[in-house]
């Protein structure tokens, strides 16, 4: 077990009443928009167990609508976010799946993008999913994330990229729908890649889609 | 190395002639990177929240998304416009600012979650309250929330503090245990008076379920906020007095543990059992869900 800090204890300072279906709520949202990382003009939810059950007595629907539009966990603008935004579209659904985590939600961008994620308790929280590929992204590291067809040598072609500009990475890890198909990797890193980084990654043979995801303020 | 039990934060104490706050900031400050006056910086920032939170909490009578609850601490207020508090001033003020902050997070409000969102009333409404009515300086408070913060920092070494895994004794239970330690460290207390008030917090409340109606932070948690504050005084009362719990609080945490593993699940934030399915928390539960 990690050793909890002494901000792990006295913190986050946050809009209540939940640090699960509240902060946790704002986070996933956070996480959300750093991922897609355009603009967003439509948003489709879909929040699945507790947080369908009790999200209204929480403000989780508050929390996730106001995190895709960049509000921190402790802006108290929260409470009154839909009377608040108006050009943004957005619609929430409900299901019960027993085989997901209680406080899970799907996040659909724009009709092209879709994010599932987790609300792990105390605030923390666990992307688990981009556009079918699995994942495990906790928003507390910088992440590259990257999209290109499974073959071999990859990985070390991208770290090496990331090892000559001196810089650590703390986790790595890759999925793939199929052998030689489309394969992801999400790679943590210790401080935030350059921008040099990033295209020297995207225009390697064979890479789809390369993004940095910042890793989340609070 | 860390310090990630009780009896090695005792030894730290004595050996190295250090307070709980001393070792504690400096041992922050490498973690995090920091220089330690950043680090109390950043404490004395989450304070003036706190400070922030009663203020707006103390003003308002805004119901809660469910509506059930929000207007308590006014009434507590007007008691306090024409009557005494039964133990005085300090008692008013705890309550007062414990159950002003446990409402402001029901209605949204910014908090500090300490250790979390639903126990985050007993932590400020003891140091405020204790601040204001013996002149505490910034400094002084600074080590009061330090000194809070490791005692649930080392309690969640060994037991996450989520109602869902150990149940309320794993929240409110650890804010008051936090609030005792920090409160015996003000008033002067050694490193075994402030132990022994961790311990005598803490042991009171195991068992402590979690069986909020509808799953909200609303029943029973507001009321168990400022309830439990006053416990914490209580506990510092008596380890100030030279009592001792006969059972080290290293070893109470172990019971809090195992007490949380055998808890039923029923009983921890599931809302399945205990004042949630009472005849009136299922009449409420129906109430909202058709809203």
């Amino acid at each position: 077990m990690n050793n909890k800090t002494l901000f792990d204890v006295i913190s986050p300072i946050m809009v209540g009443p939940s640090s699960s279906h509240t902060a946790g709520a704002i986070r996933l949202g956070l996480m959300a928009r750093n991922i897609y990382s355009r603009p967003i003009k439509k948003v489709e939810f879909t929040l699945y167990n507790s947080f369908a059950q009790t999200g209204f007595g929480h403000g989780t629907q508050k929390g996730l609508f106001a995190g895709i539009l960049g509000h921190s966990v402790s802006d108290i603008e929260i409470k009154n976010i839909f009377d608040l935004v108006k050009n943004v579209e957005y619609s929430f659904n409900y299901a019960e799946d027993l085989s997901r985590h209680p406080n899970s939600v799907d996040i659909i961008i724009n009709d092209e993008m879709k994010i599932s994620g987790n609300s792990i308790g105390a605030g923390e929280i666990k992307i688990t999913e981009i556009n079918g590929f699995s994942v495990s992204i906790s928003g507390n590291y910088h992440t590259i994330l990257l999209m290109y067809k499974d073959k071999p040598g990859m990985i070390s072609t991208v770290s090496n990229i990331i090892q000559s500009q001196n810089i650590n990475i703390a986790s790595l890890h890759c999925d793939r729908n199929e052998k030689g198909g489309t394969a992801s990797m999400y790679i943590a890193l210790d401080v935030p890649a350059s921008d040099t980084i990033i295209h020297l990654i995207s225009d390697i043979d064979d890479v789809y889609y390369t993004t940095q995801i910042r890793k989340l303020d609070l | 190395m860390s310090i990630t039990t009780f009896k090695e934060l005792k030894d730290a104490v004595i050996t190295q002639n250090k307070t709980i706050w001393e070792l504690t900031q400096e041992e922050e400050g490498v973690n995090s990177d920091l220089p330690v006056k950043e680090v109390r910086a950043e404490v004395l920032h989450h304070i003036k929240t706190m400070r922030e939170t009663i203020k707006t909490g103390m003003a308002s009578t805004e119901k809660s998304i469910s509506g059930w609850c929000g207007d308590d601490c006014d009434k507590l207020i007007k008691r306090y416009t024409n009557n005494r508090a039964l133990f005085g001033k300090l008692f008013e003020k705890i309550i007062t600012y414990s159950l002003a902050t446990s409402e402001e997070n029901l209605r949204m409000g910014r908090i500090v979650a300490c250790p979390t969102a639903g126990s985050c009333g007993i932590v400020p409404g003891v140091l405020i309250a204790y601040s204001e009515e013996y002149n505490l300086s910034d400094d002084e408070q600074i080590n009061f929330l330090i000194t809070a913060g490791k005692i649930g920092s080392i309690i969640s070494n060994k037991v996450q503090l989520a109602g869902a895994v150990a149940g309320c004794q794993a929240e409110c239970g650890v804010a008051s245990a936090m609030c005792a330690g920090a409160l015996a460290q003000t008033m002067g207390g050694d490193i075994n008076i402030i132990l022994n008030a961790v311990a005598l917090a803490m042991k009171n409340l195991l068992g402590l379920t979690c069986d909020p109606v509808c799953g909200l932070v609303e029943v029973p948690c507001i009321k168990r906020n400022p309830i439990l504050s006053i416990h914490s005084v209580s506990a510092v009362e008596l380890a100030m007095a030279g009592i001792e719990s006969k059972i080290p609080v290293d070893e109470v945490i172990d019971a809090m543990r195992q007490t949380g593993q055998l808890m039923s699940p029923m009983l921890k934030e599931s809302s399945l059992a205990g004042l949630a399915t009472t005849k009136t928390g299922l009449k409420l539960k129906e109430k909202l869900v058709q809203q």
